[in-house]
């Protein structure tokens, strides 16, 4: 775990990249990017189970745990949501569920994004987060468990 | 930006405050009428005006304010009999939109005169505020909910509807323009076919009251419901025309202060009709604010005004099937000035951001038609709704910045 990367570190590495774009264009092409490569969400996943409630478009998202981390996979039919969501996952996948639970997340302000999603998208966002987080919380809840048995 | 011959749209432009501000550092287009215009000047002044100079609650007081307050209440009521063609002003009632019409016609009229199996025709497109009502009314009443098939374009099955009515249907509701296509219904012989079986006709304005000449009397229907804010007036205020020996037949919609004649424990009599209809303290800034939008119309004309949505709409769509793997939904000659649209490839979500990052509000998404949406098969549409101040510019910028967004998109 030498080279692991702590969420704060991928932020702080997301807002490096972010204040190298100049125009709202960039960095939706970046988005737009993102979504274009995150890695498609195995079709048994995408079902009401794992569909998140509060966005416009569809979002899927899924958590798994192996040896005290937890994976995210995800996807949207919307490409720019499913940029959304390949950053989400850049920066929480992987993470102790402690660590997601309690990220507070600042570079979203401070990358700018939130101004330039309308109200109804940013609410689809926090959507997802919560999801993510509280995924996180169930396998924590589910660690804790193990350990007292 | 030049005149279209007599029609000054820059003038028109000058009135509405709201269309000089920027959007995300762009001029805003604003192409997104058909969910709520915009509002002139003269509009907001019937507000503000209303409210310091004459506020006071109305019907009932016997001081100068409250008569002020009750004539340009009255008043409203008179423009809006007017702009619908209607006989008199008993047969207008306020409400808080259409939605709020729909709801007190489902109620008041629904529940006393429907019984187990009686049926009510609706159509594929209509917007949810023409179907959840009966829905909700007809699982009371166990009468049935039938609907109207449309073929791919949107255009009703007359021959499907003709078959459907019988001796049981007793309410035919139908939407007069669609929100999500701006197809305009047949409303005529609808109200013709479904009168021949005494079947009572509701006709949802919402679309229709701003572009189309509307006369309730040569219509023939028994209910035409409009919304104030999509026709330049403010929000929160509506219009439901009911003939007048309907209205005496229902029972209120809600009790309360303006709707009694007279109290007592043991008994209760009715006012007599509009305010039978119209229970509590009313939205009188709004109502009156309405009859400045329904001037600001006259005073244009809604014929001018209809030309030059035309004329937008006709160059709109010459325009956007030139994109390629662009499809217009619902692209018909019996139309108003909206654009319904789908991308091969491109969610309608993903559009409607980008856009929004270049000026424009358009509306995306399944305008609260899903079950239409989901008989074309589709998630949603993009759609741009063209109104008395949009220009041939803007329709110039939304192409240009369509293809933009397509750049970035595929
Ligand atoms: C056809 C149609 N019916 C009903 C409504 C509901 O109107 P409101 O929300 O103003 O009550 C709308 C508004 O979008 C509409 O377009």
């Amino acid at each position: 775990m030498t080279n692991h990367k702590t969420i704060k570190n991928i932020e702080q590495e997301l807002i490096d990249d972010f204040s190298l774009f100049e125009t709202w264009e960039e960095k939706y092409e970046y988005l737009i990017d993102l979504g274009k490569k995150l890695a498609p969400l195995d079709p048994a996943f995408k079902t009401e189970d794992y569909k998140i409630k509060g966005c416009q478009s569809s979002v899927w998202i899924h958590s798994h745990e192996k040896d005290g981390l937890v994976h995210f996979a995800g996807d949207s039919d919307a490409i720019i949501v499913r940029g959304l969501v390949g950053l989400m996952i850049t920066v929480l996948n992987a993470q102790p569920a402690k660590e997601i639970v309690n990220a507070p997340l600042d570079f979203i302000d401070t990358i700018g994004l939130s101004s330039h999603l309308a109200q109804t998208r940013s609410n689809g966002l926090r959507a997802m987060i919560k999801q993510m987080k509280l995924d996180a919380g169930a396998w924590q809840v589910n660690a804790e468990n193990k350990t007292v048995e | 930006m030049e005149t279209e011959g007599t029609y000054d749209v820059q003038a028109i432009r000058a009135q509405f405050p709201i269309l000089s501000r920027k959007v995300k550092g762009k001029d805003l287009v604003y192409l997104d009428n058909a969910a709520t215009a915009q509002k002139p000047v003269a509009v907001i002044d019937a507000l503000v005006h209303y409210y310091s100079h004459y506020n006071a609650n109305i019907h009932r007081g016997l001081h100068t304010l409250a008569d002020e307050a009750t004539a340009a209440y009255e008043a409203s009521r008179v423009a809006v009999m007017h702009f619908v063609g209607a006989s008199s002003p008993d047969e207008i009632i306020f409400t808080k939109g259409t939605t709020e019409s729909i709801n007190l016609v489902a109620n008041a009229w629904g529940k006393s005169f429907l019984q187990e199996g009686d049926e009510i025709i609706i159509t594929s497109l209509e917007h949810h505020a023409n179907i959840v009502p009966w829905q909700m009314v007809a699982a009371e009443k166990k009468a049935i909910l039938r609907v109207i098939p449309i073929d791919d374009n949107g255009i009703l099955d007359m021959e499907a509807f003709k078959s459907m009515l019988g001796p049981k249907t007793k309410l035919v509701s139908v939407v007069h323009v669609s929100n999500a296509l701006g197809i305009i219904n047949p409303v005529e012989e609808i109200i013709r076919l479904a009168h021949e079986y005494n079947a009572v006709v509701l006709v949802d304005g919402a679309q229709s009251s701003v572009h189309l000449d509307i006369d309730v009397q040569t219509l023939g229907c028994d209910f035409y419901t409009f919304s104030g804010h999509k026709i330049y007036g403010p929000t929160g205020v509506g219009v439901l025309y009911g003939k007048r020996d309907l209205l005496e037949s229902m029972p209120p919609y809600q009790g309360g202060g303006e709707m009694i004649k007279e109290v007592r424990f043991e008994h209760t009599t009715y006012n007599e009709l509009p305010f039978k209809f119209e229970a509590g303290t009313p939205n009188i800034a709004d109502v009156i604010a309405l009859k400045a939008g329904i001037d600001f119309i006259n005073t244009i004309g809604k014929a001018v005004i209809r030309k030059h949505e035309e004329t937008l709409l006709k160059y709109a769509t010459a325009k956007l099937k030139y994109i390629k793997g662009l499809r217009i939904i619902g692209d018909v000659k019996n139309k108003v000035s909206v654009i319904s649209f789908v991308i091969d490839g491109v969610h309608p979500q993903d559009l409607a951001i980008l856009l929004d990052n270049q000026g424009i509000a358009v509306r995306t998404g399944h305008h609260c038609t899903q079950p239409l949406m989901h008989r074309l098969g589709i998630v949603g549409t993009t759609r741009a709704s063209f109104a008395a101040y949009n220009t041939i510019e803007e329709i110039d910028v939304l192409v240009e910045a369509l293809n933009k967004s397509l750049k970035m998109l595929l």
